[in-house]
């Protein structure tokens, strides 16, 4: 089995948000949610570089072992999906997301938390894959019909890699080969306890 | 003149400009990145995160809590709840009731040495057991509701399974977060009804030094709180505001603090919570299984003529003198 990972390359992402949007439009991620974002760091400086972000599916995921109820699992493919059925909604996994996946929508009083939402790689939940209750809860599988991630599959500049990590990290080694540079695989080391070294 | 008026319009001019700079200059410093190396390439995440905790950037989307990109932080806050949190959690809770276990084995339970009296002595009215009763009820609740976020995956969801741990725990979350209310309005009355007589005075360093009414062959004398009680008085109002602030910053999230205060506030209010719990633990064992006579005093409101001249006699001789308590004969003799 593969071991999915997700890389944005740097040079370039150019900030477009279509990620993010295919995201919404191909999960049905519920109002005021944005699994996916991106984020320009040094804007208007030299140096300025935009990352598209979201859950990394992290090697030994923090998330997962805060969640006071388990409601964690990881997939064969090496993907951090959760159970709306056993979230309760604490917000733990978010105090821990090094990376601000975890998200609920607001509901009732103050801050009461509904069920937890993150990206899920395009792999739906717990359901069985392609169902109508699992696209209800988590949105598309794409990744049982074979696709890869939407935000990946339709980036403009193929800043937004998806795949097999020892793949991506091929082609992004060649490129960075290529063009002589790198401002690095934002993320890596955190998620992954290892960069990409070229 | 018209020079000198030019040069000071000037003058004035920068100062404005300078000073409409220094007030938008934070703003737009929001992501706080340090100034890095203008000859690099581009921003390198592993220079970012040498300078800064965290990586924060401009984000298009209104939800500006969004702009951090990568707070590694998280794993670190993860090794506290998972590891150091679960060691401290047990040590200091399970050390408390082996202590006391043992403390009940050695002593056994303290008894009114000159047996009871059969006279009564008020010590704490409705509204006083009223306000205790409530922090103590909702602090139990708080307490049990708390331990299974943090033990009861290990504990109860093997028992009951996943279901109706999600179930429970969600309810459990619910009334954690409702009941919390309750608690702070038992904590500030009891904070105001009982302040005063909880202010240190000289005769505690006296009781604190004889060792309370542990060692039998004292027996020294308090006011109306002894230091022991003092003690815990104090200690529940530092770590009751402490509980409480953090737990509304949790209840509140990004109202006041980023994820990083968050990570924070759980720590403290963790913490806190555990050793809030073990002294409470303390002071119920000595409220009644420790105690003879101490019980009463919470559930009718008055102890034992004998109790009180035990274990407060200058609380009592108050009373006495103030005419709350009929004067007895200066020997309340046993009633046996």
């Amino acid at each position: 089995m593969a071991r999915m990972k997700f890389l944005c390359d740097a040079e370039r992402c150019i900030d477009c948000n279509a990620c993010v949007t295919a995201c919404k439009n191909e999960n049905e991620v519920p109002w005021g949610i944005n699994r996916r974002r991106v984020v320009t760091i040094n804007d208007g400086k030299p140096g300025e570089r935009s990352v598209s972000m979201a859950c990394m599916h992290c090697t030994d995921a923090p998330c997962a072992s805060v969640c006071p109820v388990h409601c964690f699992y990881t997939t064969a493919d090496a993907v951090v999906l959760h159970s709306k059925d056993l979230c309760i909604g604490c917000g733990y996994c978010f105090y821990a997301c090094p990376f601000g996946a975890p998200q609920y929508p607001k509901v009732g009083n103050f801050g009461s938390r509904g069920k937890m939402d993150k990206c899920t790689y395009c792999t739906g939940g717990p359901e069985a894959d392609g169902t109508a209750a699992e696209y209800d809860k988590y949105g598309a599988n794409r990744l049982a019909a074979g696709k890869l991630p939407i935000c990946a599959e339709m980036c403009s500049t193929k800043s937004l890699l998806a795949g097999d990590g020892d793949i991506i990290a091929e082609i992004y080694k060649d490129r960075v080969k290529t063009r002589g540079y790198t401002s690095g695989a934002w993320g890596w080391t955190t998620a992954y306890h290892e960069g990409i070294a070229v | 003149m018209m020079g000198l008026w030019i040069r000071m319009r000037f003058i004035l001019g920068v100062l404005a400009v300078c000073s409409v700079v220094s007030l938008a200059a934070p703003l737009h410093a929001q992501p706080q990145v340090a100034p890095v190396n203008p000859d690099a390439s581009a921003v390198n995440e592993q220079t970012l995160l040498q300078q800064v905790p965290r990586i924060e950037g401009r984000i298009d989307i209104p939800n500006e809590t969004a702009s951090v990109l990568i707070q590694p932080a998280g794993r670190v806050w993860r090794y506290f709840h998972e590891v150091i949190l679960h060691w401290t959690g047990v040590i200091v809770i399970l050390g408390m009731i082996a202590l006391l276990g043992l403390a009940y084995l050695i002593m056994g339970r303290i008894r009114i040495s000159a047996g009871r009296s059969g006279a009564k002595v008020p010590r704490f009215n409705s509204f006083e057991r009223f306000s205790h009763w409530l922090t103590a009820a909702t602090f139990v609740v708080l307490g049990l509701t708390g331990l299974n976020i943090t033990f009861g995956k290990l504990l109860l969801l093997p028992i009951i399974g996943p279901e109706a741990f999600t179930s429970f725990s969600e309810a459990a979350k619910y009334v954690h977060n409702f009941v919390s209310f309750a608690f702070v309005v038992g904590l500030v009355l009891i904070v105001v009804m009982w302040m005063k007589d909880n202010i240190p005075r000289k005769v505690d360093i006296v009781w604190l030094k004889e060792g309370g009414g542990f060692i039998r062959s004292k027996h020294p004398t308090a006011g109306r709180f002894n230091a022991g009680e003092k003690l815990v008085f104090w200690f529940a109002l530092g770590a009751g505001a402490a509980v409480s602030v953090s737990g509304y910053l949790l209840l509140f999230p990004f109202y006041v603090t980023n994820i990083a205060g968050m990570q924070i506030a759980q720590v403290v209010h963790s913490i806190i919570a555990v050793l809030f719990i073990a002294i409470i633990i303390a002071h119920i064992y000595i409220g009644t299984l420790g105690m003879e006579g101490a019980f009463e005093a919470m559930s009718t409101g008055s102890v034992d003529l004998n109790w009180a001249k035990e274990h407060h006699e200058l609380w009592l001789e108050d009373e006495i003198a103030k005419g709350r308590v009929p004067r007895m004969p200066a020997s309340a003799s046993p009633a046996e």
